[in-house]
């Protein structure tokens, strides 16, 4: 197969992979075999790793646009395929989720104590699912993959979650399927308009992106609601405080790390490069709510009382930023936007892991019920610490390059301008407000409570999950070319959409209607 | 040598990760040899690149080094309507601008991290305080050498991140924790600012890197840019990140507050180093300010308000350190008046002298503070250090530790600006460029005056703290004892400093200093016009003036507290406003507490509750109405809305119900329903839009 350097569906094989896991646990584990089910299934997701680490070296920065390339037939007669492949965007996401999956799963090994097959099977899953939704080209495929994914996360709410966790599972449910109904609406508009246009039918996103939609001004708000909820934009971002406090710890990585990035690629990957025009004329709104995201969220997580609920409004000023860099519409600020995908998804994540430490041990996530215990716990306190400079900027850390490259790129845009980066600027100082004030009254003072003077240190297996988020973060900080360089190629590609010089999917070279079956 | 000159900051980095990494399970010998040997080398290259090309080559010498490309981001549109690549080089750069800063920050650093080496002897972090006191020195050096505004802002932000850790360093106190935040908070204001001057100079001039865009700027602009353009605009902006980082109004009110920390800590970063970033960069931009004369003007005013401002502020203050701690803010005032009058050499040889006699005071008052700890725990006292560190427990110190009480009264010396030691030749320099500019007499007279107090308050502080009888007790007097030598050594070296530094800047046009720095303020731009230098009678004149005013304030403070510790009261008694007015700092603090910090903070409490109420308020209306609805009408697709409608009531009249119920098929309902919902969808497009 052309373009692919492996000569074997490699995709396929990372995608699926966890699922081959979930069915092995499902099938040939009985649920009284929890300690083998836990050993199983982190070396399923570690493989699964290290499986995704040769797309790392394999992919050719300087090469098409879409590498790895694989497609089967599904349902010709309505146009429908089984297509995968990976640009850098994918990549960098790819990468992310396959290791976020693991920690994650690693994370879980005390937390979860009860139906642990039942919910091994279910991150699997999810993992499958989200995988699925980075990779695939086909946008019947795409929907299948983002609606599937919602099953598992609904029940690691549900059933693993806190006190409130039926309404905030449902919640998350009904809200994000809302949104994915009207994004389907939107799909079939372009799909019959495309057949209008061309008389193929066909859901491959490299041939729909080939032509204009002038009429279709509609879909983008269509696409608008499917993924600013699941971003979530303000004001779309209430289902995340809830989801995110009831859910345990693994969900939350995931949550944050990976499920919200479906959003912003969403908006990447298909309302851009599809509806360039109406992202143009629109994307001014979406700028705005980014803006009014950043400065929200942060202000209303300046006055969290929950730990947690902290991070998740963190969140939502976070994304607030990758929203601005990616509809600046500029090279450098979608470059920067898609890093910072990343980089949230590190930072963030792994502040959820160390809210998830220190809750295992005592319960709460009271921030008022801590404080002092940096002399209790050094090698966490020290971690947390590196973790949240990296959440709010610091230079040498990777939320700095993402930050900047996005500021820059928004205030030299002709669609946004030096006002959005000035206010946008302030949540970076709002940023360290609230990080800094949170550190100061856990960590610091003088130990008010005497239950946590008997507070553990992370153990060998805590820091397995924190030390590569930690590393991760300082590389992309100090080095971040290997990071930037895979975006250049799918980066001048939207933007060649944009400009209207040329169609976005040059590099790939299939024929229209020819439906290559896997393994030829 | 000094083809390694790159390895200057790097060094006490590599330093910083051994001692962060496996210091705790290290020897304290092995910790010193690792945190003072990387320093102590990185001073012997700079030593080597001074005696090495910048002798023999002067002041015209520029070394350069790119490590990597740090940042190789994509392309943005510029202000003419082209565009650029945005890139950020790993690049250092030593000119003599950095090379002065380099000696200082190495130098002095070199004999800071001697003298904790004693002052910190007994503390059990002490491996953590040397790694950041590394680390500290690394960014600070990056700083000073990045040769553009990126490399420049990692030091910038990084320095601010070390200062955070340091103040915070006793983290057991909540003073120390809190203060460690605000002054990062404070900090990133500023930072603001910077971020967005670099955002308009990329946009504007296509590069970051410093001498890129000085020649840009002076190719562009050829007259001074009148009114409020552009580049008066990125010059104010970078002026904000300067106030927060240099301690100027507004921004200067973490300084104080960052006194929790150790001393060498003040001594280092908030007196001698980092809170002359600010002066630093505006030095390094030099070009670009001198084509904007109206931010020059924003720039002389501020520093010299913030100068008389905070002196008045150090007169009454009674803790040893926070009258230091003033007369920094200060002191870095009168560079910043320097640099907004054009007198950038000057600001630069004041910065350099300061960083001598203001070194000298803090390690001298931790001396002091030092025995007062020590005499008060053998003494069997339990008063905190707050205790310690007040003056009105202190006096009649010289007898007891001679060295530390000399040095200390050198430093004041040149601090006060008495003629020939090191202070009176810089800070004489800037108040005489402060005549030159015609309209802005008024600044020189502003100046004088707070020198004035300076003389007045440090007096106050000598007299409270050295002489007169002690006044902690007799018990406690007796165990008062001189500090060991790692620590009394730097003071020699650095009260030798406070004097003979002030002769590399000699007056009347017979400036080393000035001569040697003009290449890098120039950075390659074409040499700006000699201004005409006045008579040297009339030069006189003016230092006859603000000398006399010292003299004479030297002998106000001698009359009013000699013998006498309670001597305020002249002032509290006579004019009791003025005297809580300064004694209170102005009420700054308050009035900031009440407006900015209150404001955010209802303010953010008013959009959390917006939040819940009223935005989460609509999602949970919308479930509830759909559910009216449903009722009302009584559809008949009972399959398809019940479902929904049931679960989303059930979820709101009971929030926990069991995973068994759940179980029992809503979940299958909601996949029903997206089922059928993607079937009338494909229909309603089949039957009505594809025709």
């Amino acid at each position: 197969m052309e373009n692919n350097a492996f000569g074997f569906p490699i995709l396929s094989l990372v995608v699926w992979f966890p699922t081959l896991g979930a069915l092995f646990i499902l099938f040939f584990m009985k649920k009284t075999q929890e300690t083998q089910i836990k050993w199983v299934a982190n070396i399923i997701t570690f493989v699964g790793f290290l499986i995704s680490l040769p797309l790392w070296f394999a992919f050719d920065n300087s090469g098409p646009q879409f590498q790895f390339l694989e497609k089967a037939e599904w349902i010709p007669t309505i146009g429908v395929s089984y297509q995968l492949g990976m640009d850098g965007i994918s990549l960098l996401l790819v990468m992310m989720t396959t290791l976020l999956g693991f920690i994650a799963v690693l994370s879980s090994w005390n937390a979860i104590t009860d139906r642990i097959k039942q919910y091994y099977i279910f991150l699997l899953l999810l993992q499958t699912g989200m995988l699925g939704v980075f990779v695939t080209l086909d946008f019947f495929l795409f929907y299948v993959f983002w609606e599937v994914m919602l099953v598992p996360m609904y029940f690691l709410i549900g059933v693993w979650g806190g006190p409130r966790k039926l309404y905030a599972a449902i919640k998350f449910f009904l809200y994000t399927l809302v949104g994915s109904v009207l994004m389907l609406l939107g799909i079939l508009a372009i799909y019959f308009a495309f057949y209008r246009e061309t008389g193929i039918y066909t859901f491959d996103i490299t041939q729909l992106w080939t032509i204009n939609y002038p009429e279709l001004n509609w879909v983008f708000w269509a696409f608008f609601i499917g993924f600013a909820i699941k971003v979530p934009m303000f004001p779309f971002h209430t289902w995340l405080p809830d989801a995110h406090v009831e859910a345990p710890t693994a969900g939350s990585v995931i949550l944050a790390g990976v499920l919200l990035k479906m959003g912003t690629y969403g908006f990447v990957r298909f309302s851009i490069p599809m509806l360039p025009e109406a992202s143009q004329e629109f994307g001014w709104y979406i700028l705005v709510l980014a803006v009014i995201g950043i400065i929200y969220g942060a202000l209303v997580a300046l006055v969290q009382s929950d730990w947690k609920k902290l991070v998740a409004y963190s969140s939502v000023s976070h994304l607030g930023f990758v929203m601005l860099g990616v509809f600046a519409l500029t090279e450098l600020g979608l470059q920067g936007g898609i890093l910072q995908m990343v980089n949230h998804g590190l930072a963030t994540g792994g502040l959820f892991l160390i809210v998830g430490i220190m809750y295992e041990q005592t319960h709460t996530r009271e921030i008022a019920a801590y404080g002092g215990i940096a002399k209790v716990v050094p090698v966490f306190a020290a971690l947390f610490l590196i973790i949240a400079l990296a959440s709010m900027g610091l230079p040498l850390l990777n939320g700095f390059i993402g930050e900047f490259m996005i500021l820059q790129g928004t205030f030299a845009s002709t669609h946004a301008g030096p006002w959005y980066a000035l206010f946008a600027v302030s949540g970076i100082v709002l940023g360290a407000a609230y990080l800094l004030w949170l550190y100061q009254r856990v960590m610091f003072g003088e130990i008010d409570n005497p239950e946590n003077e008997k507070l553990k240190d992370v153990t060998l297996r805590e820091q397995a999950t924190l030390v590569p988020l930690v590393v991760l973060c300082i590389w992309i900080g100090v080095y971040p070319k290997p990071f930037l360089a895979p975006l250049r190629v799918p980066v001048e590609a939207i933007m060649a959409r944009i400009n209207g010089t040329q169609p976005a999917s040059v590099s790939v070279e299939e024929p229209a209607t020819a439906a290559v079956p896997v393994g030829n | 040598m000094s083809e390694y000159f790159w390895l200057i900051p790097l060094i006490p980095g590599v330093g910083a990760i051994i001692n962060g990494l496996f210091g705790k399970r290290l020897p304290k010998s092995a910790i010193n040899m690792v945190a003072v040997g990387s320093v102590a080398l990185s001073f012997l290259i700079a030593l080597g690149c001074l005696f090495g090309p910048f002798m023999s080559e002067g002041g015209e010498t520029v070394l350069e080094k790119t490590l990597f490309t740090w940042i190789p981001g994509m392309s943005v549109a510029q202000a003419d309507g082209t565009t650029a690549n945005f890139t950020a080089l790993w690049q250092y750069r030593l000119d003599s601008l950095s090379m002065i800063m380099v000696l200082v920050v190495s130098g002095i650093g070199l004999l800071i991290h001697i003298y904790s080496v004693g002052y910190m002897a007994h503390d059990g972090g002490y491996w953590r305080f040397f790694t950041y006191l590394n680390m500290f020195t690394f960014f600070m050096l990056n700083l000073v050498l990045g040769a553009n505004f990126l490399l420049m802002f990692i030091g910038w932000e990084g320095v601010g991140l070390c200062s955070y850790l340091l103040i915070g360093f006793w983290f057991e106190r909540d003073a120390a924790a809190k203060a460690g935040k605000k002054a990062f908070i404070v900090n990133r204001i500023g930072d603001a600012g910077f971020l967005l001057a670099i955002f308009l100079i990329f946009f504007h001039f296509g590069s970051v890197d410093f001498y890129e865009v000085m020649q840009a700027v002076a190719t562009q602009f050829e007259a001074p840019e009148a009114g409020w353009g552009v580049l008066t605009l990125i010059g104010l902006l970078l002026f904000v990140g300067a106030t927060g980082k240099s301690a100027q109004i507004p921004l200067y009110v973490w300084l104080p507050d960052a006194m929790e920390g150790p001393t060498p800590v003040s001594a280092l970063i908030h007196a001698a180093t980092m809170v002359t970033a600010g002066v630093y960069m505006v030095a390094r931009t030099s070009v670009l300010f001198t084509h904007a004369p109206n931010a020059m003007l924003v720039v002389a005013v501020v520093g010299c308000a913030t100068a008389i401002f905070a002196a008045s502020i150090g007169l009454f203050q009674n803790d040893i350190k926070k009258v230091l701690a003033y007369s920094t803010v200060s002191q870095l005032g009168y560079m910043f008046l320097g640099l907004g009058v054009g007198a950038y050499a000057a600001a630069i040889f004041h910065l350099m002298t300061h960083a001598f006699f203001k070194a000298c005071l803090f390690l001298g008052s931790g001396s002091v503070i030092h025995t007062m700890e020590h005499a008060e725990h053998a003494s069997g006292g339990h008063r905190d250090y707050n205790a310690m560190q007040d003056m009105r427990n202190m006096g009649g110190l010289l007898k007891h530790m001679p060295k530390t009480g000399y040095t200390f009264i050198i430093a004041t010396t040149a601090l006060a600006g008495i003629p020939l030691t090191a202070g009176f030749f810089s800070k004489d320099e800037i108040l005489w460029s402060a005549t030159q500019g015609g309209h802005i007499t008024v600044l020189w007279m502003v100046g004088v005056l707070a020198a004035g107090m300076t003389a007045f308050y440090m007096t106050r502080q000598v007299i409270l703290t050295f002489f007169g009888d002690f006044r902690g007790g007799e018990e406690m007097e007796s165990h008062l004892h001189e500090s060991p030598s790692t620590m009394t050594t730097p003071l020699v070296i650095l009260a030798v400093g406070s004097i003979l530094a002030g002769y590399v800047g000699l007056p009347f046009g017979y400036s080393m200093i000035g001569s040697f720095l003009e290449p890098a303020l120039l950075a390659g731009t074409a040499a700006a016009e000699e201004a005409p230098h006045a008579s040297v009678a009339v030069e006189i004149g003016f230092m006859a003036v603000s000398v006399s005013l010292a003299f004479f304030s030297i002998f106000l403070a001698y009359k009013m507290y000699w013998n006498k510790p309670e001597g305020d009261k002249v002032v509290s008694a006579g004019w009791p406003g003025v005297h809580r007015l300064l004694y209170n700092k102005y009420f700054v603090d308050e009035v900031y507490d009440a407006t900015v910090v209150g404001g955010t903070l209802s303010g953010a409490h008013a959009l959390h509750a917006f939040d819940v109420e009223v935005v989460d308020g609509v999602v949970n209306g919308v479930a509830k109405a759909t559910l009216l609805t449903a009722d009302m009408s009584n559809l008949a697709d009972a399959g398809l809305v019940d479902g929904a409608v049931n679960a989303v009531w059930k979820i709101l009249a009971s929030c926990s119900k069991s995973f068994s119920r759940l179980q029992s098929g809503l979940l299958q309902n909601y996949a029903l329903m997206m089922l059928i919902g993607v079937g009338a969808l494909i229909g309603f497009f089949y039957f009505y839009l594809w025709t």
